[in-house]
């Protein structure tokens, strides 16, 4: 069992790429001024010829980045969320997507848990426009044993990717020695009979915790990991959904979009099943510290616990 | 270049115009306007400046070109086919269902075609990318990339520009094609790009301005250009919207309509004569 981590995925994400730049001497890292939050200031420091600032330029920085990868080179292209994949969602979509480049969107301070920067920053969109865009891998690692597996594996995929980064440390629960990534499948990390919890990134944690609340009380959830959005892991949904009957999905994302919606689809083409959406319902957030919003906004795991035994009627 | 270089180089871009001419008819739309325009550029970079292999399009060392105004597609088609790259008969499917040669450039298909792009503004951006990686590799292969005067109302055409003059990419070359025209009129009164010299002046760059149309004044450019060190160029190239075709040229409604039978016979009348006349002198 590895040791417990109480890390940022931001944090982890710098560490893993730095990390694996000696392995993989075409990784490049491209950032618009925001090095020092998106930790992609940890590669500027160990590899500085291999990492480009390109300035409050977004739009340009996903371009460059998609030139540099038809010349070999892998680009991670570093942003706030908002940016990378808001601002600058049409150079992505042109400039790699359609290309089928070999360039890795990186989201930073993704979700409300930007905290007191306020609703400019606080981006629950992301997941959705990268979803529309064909051929994209949508990666969102729940933890720090998750992100530095996760890097490693867009690096191996070749072509587009976009990882979704958190600014809040979250306590890691993937340091199990079994704990195994693979790309476009989910994890279940707590079987149950009553109900399915499917989360994603920061959201996995409290699904967690609120699974242990839950059995306390005698309701059996089961807790599945999804760090791939796209391609989602449908055969591990149905296969739980068939078991428990009943769905509820926990992002901090629009619940328009994200991955509520991609299981509910999912399911109501395969496999009609009740799912209940937990995420920012359709509003923009505003300024707080970032775990005082994130219980506001019910993304906490006494939220999803009420939700469920409302939904079982208990 | 001697005289006879010249003239091949005129009988070269008049053949580029025929297939440009031939490709938008056939599709019953595209850009003629803008691709006329660019004609002589296509042709002094695929059969004079650039170090390229069509037998080998994805040669690591290659000088690279990416038309950041995809819409002339149709012209850089034409330049390919005439290179080598692929038959001219393909200009014939141009846009249509299940064709190689689409809309705008589509580097997954179509050999020659280092970038796909379309989508004003963001061809520019990846040719800064393919000339930092040049630098990052120590590989001495330039890039060139073809905009268009109406295109750089795009911000994202100065925040490029302004990276490629601080990353001092000396390899990487800017052609606008200043025509004067884009889809609502002429530039100075849509948007008013100009002066586009002393704006890319301000931005670091090497500046040149050149006729176009003129095959010593675009070898006197380029040759200059490759001689800039520390800097990034380009060359603001004058030219006529539509030129070859006598009632194509200067009207903005040929930036994006494809010619009718009578128009495309009476295109190809006078593009043929053109030719006739440079093969026979």
């Amino acid at each position: 069992m590895a040791e417990m981590v109480k890390k940022a995925t931001r944090e982890s994400f710098g560490e893993a790429v730095t990390e694996l730049a000696a392995e993989y001497p075409d990784v490049v890292v491209l950032d618009a001024d925001l090095a020092a939050a998106t930790k992609t200031g940890i590669f500027k420091k160990a590899y500085p010829d291999r990492f480009f600032d390109c300035g409050i330029a977004e739009c340009n920085m996903i371009g460059v980045a998609a030139g540099l990868a038809t010349c070999g080179k892998i680009p991670f292209a570093a942003s706030f969320a908002m940016f990378s994949a808001g601002r600058a969602f049409e150079q992505v979509r042109n400039s790699v997507g359609y290309p089928k480049l070999n360039v890795k969107i990186v989201g930073s301070h993704a979700g409300i848990s930007v905290g007191e920067d306020g609703a400019t920053h606080q981006c629950c969109e992301d997941i959705a426009l990268m979803r529309t865009i064909p051929g994209m891998v949508i990666l969102n690692p729940s933890d720090h044993y998750e992100m530095k597996a996760a890097v490693r594996a867009a690096i191996e995929h070749k072509g587009p990717c976009y990882i979704r980064l958190g600014r809040l440390a979250v306590e890691s629960i993937n340091n199990s020695d079994d704990y195994k990534f693979e790309l476009g499948k989910g994890i279940t990390l707590r079987e149950g009979t009553d109900i399915t919890i499917i989360a994603t990134g920061l959201m996995v944690n409290e699904a967690v915790k609120a699974a242990e609340a839950l059995a306390a009380e005698g309701i059996s959830a089961e807790v599945i990991n999804i760090h791939t959005i796209k391609p989602l892991d449908e055969e591990l949904v149905l296969a739980s959904a068939k078991k428990t009957g009943r769905v509820v999905t926990v992002e901090e994302h629009n619940i328009i979009g994200g991955l509520g919606e991609a299981v509910s689809a999912v399911l109501s083409e395969k496999c009609p099943t009740p799912v209940t959406r937990i995420g920012v319902n359709d509003v923009f957030g505003h300024s707080g510290p970032a775990v005082d919003l994130l219980k506001e906004f019910g993304l906490s795991a006494e939220h999803i616990a009420e939700v469920v035994k409302e939904k079982l009627g208990k | 270049m001697n005289s006879c270089d010249k003239q091949q180089l005129k009988i070269t871009a008049a053949k580029v115009r025929l297939g440009i001419i031939e490709g938008v008819f056939n599709a019953k739309s595209g850009h003629p306007g803008g691709s006329l325009s660019a004609a002589d550029v296509f042709t002094y970079l695929y059969f004079k400046e650039m170090r390229i292999d069509p037998k080998n399009p994805k040669d690591p060392d290659r000088d690279r070109f990416v038309l950041s105004k995809g819409h002339c597609a149709p012209g850089l088609y034409s330049a390919l086919a005439q290179r080598g790259y692929f038959s001219t008969e393909e200009l014939k499917s141009l846009r249509h269902i299940g064709a190689m040669l689409q809309g705008h450039p589509d580097m997954k298909g179509t050999p020659g075609v280092d970038m796909s792009s379309g989508s004003l503004g963001q061809g520019v951006s990846a040719a800064v990318g393919m000339a930092l990686a040049g630098k990052l590799d120590n590989k001495d292969y330039r890039v060139y990339t073809l905009l268009g005067d109406g295109e750089i109302e795009e911000g994202q055409v100065w925040e490029a520009a302004m990276f490629a003059s601080h990353k001092k990419l000396d390899n990487l070359c800017l052609i606008v094609d200043s025509n004067g025209l884009q889809i609502d009129g002429p530039v100075s009164e849509v948007a008013g790009p100009e002066p586009i010299d002393k704006k890319f002046e301000a931005f670091g760059f090497d500046v040149q301005i050149a006729n176009g149309h003129c095959f010593d004044e675009l070898e006197a450019a380029f040759e200059h250009a490759k001689t800039v060190k520390g800097k990034p160029s380009v060359i603001i190239v004058k030219t006529v919207k539509g030129k070859g075709v006598s009632f194509m040229e200067n009207q903005v409604s040929w930036h994006g309509t494809a010619p009718n039978k009578e128009q495309y016979e009476k295109a190809m009348q006078e593009l043929t004569a053109a030719l006739h006349e440079l093969e026979g002198c």
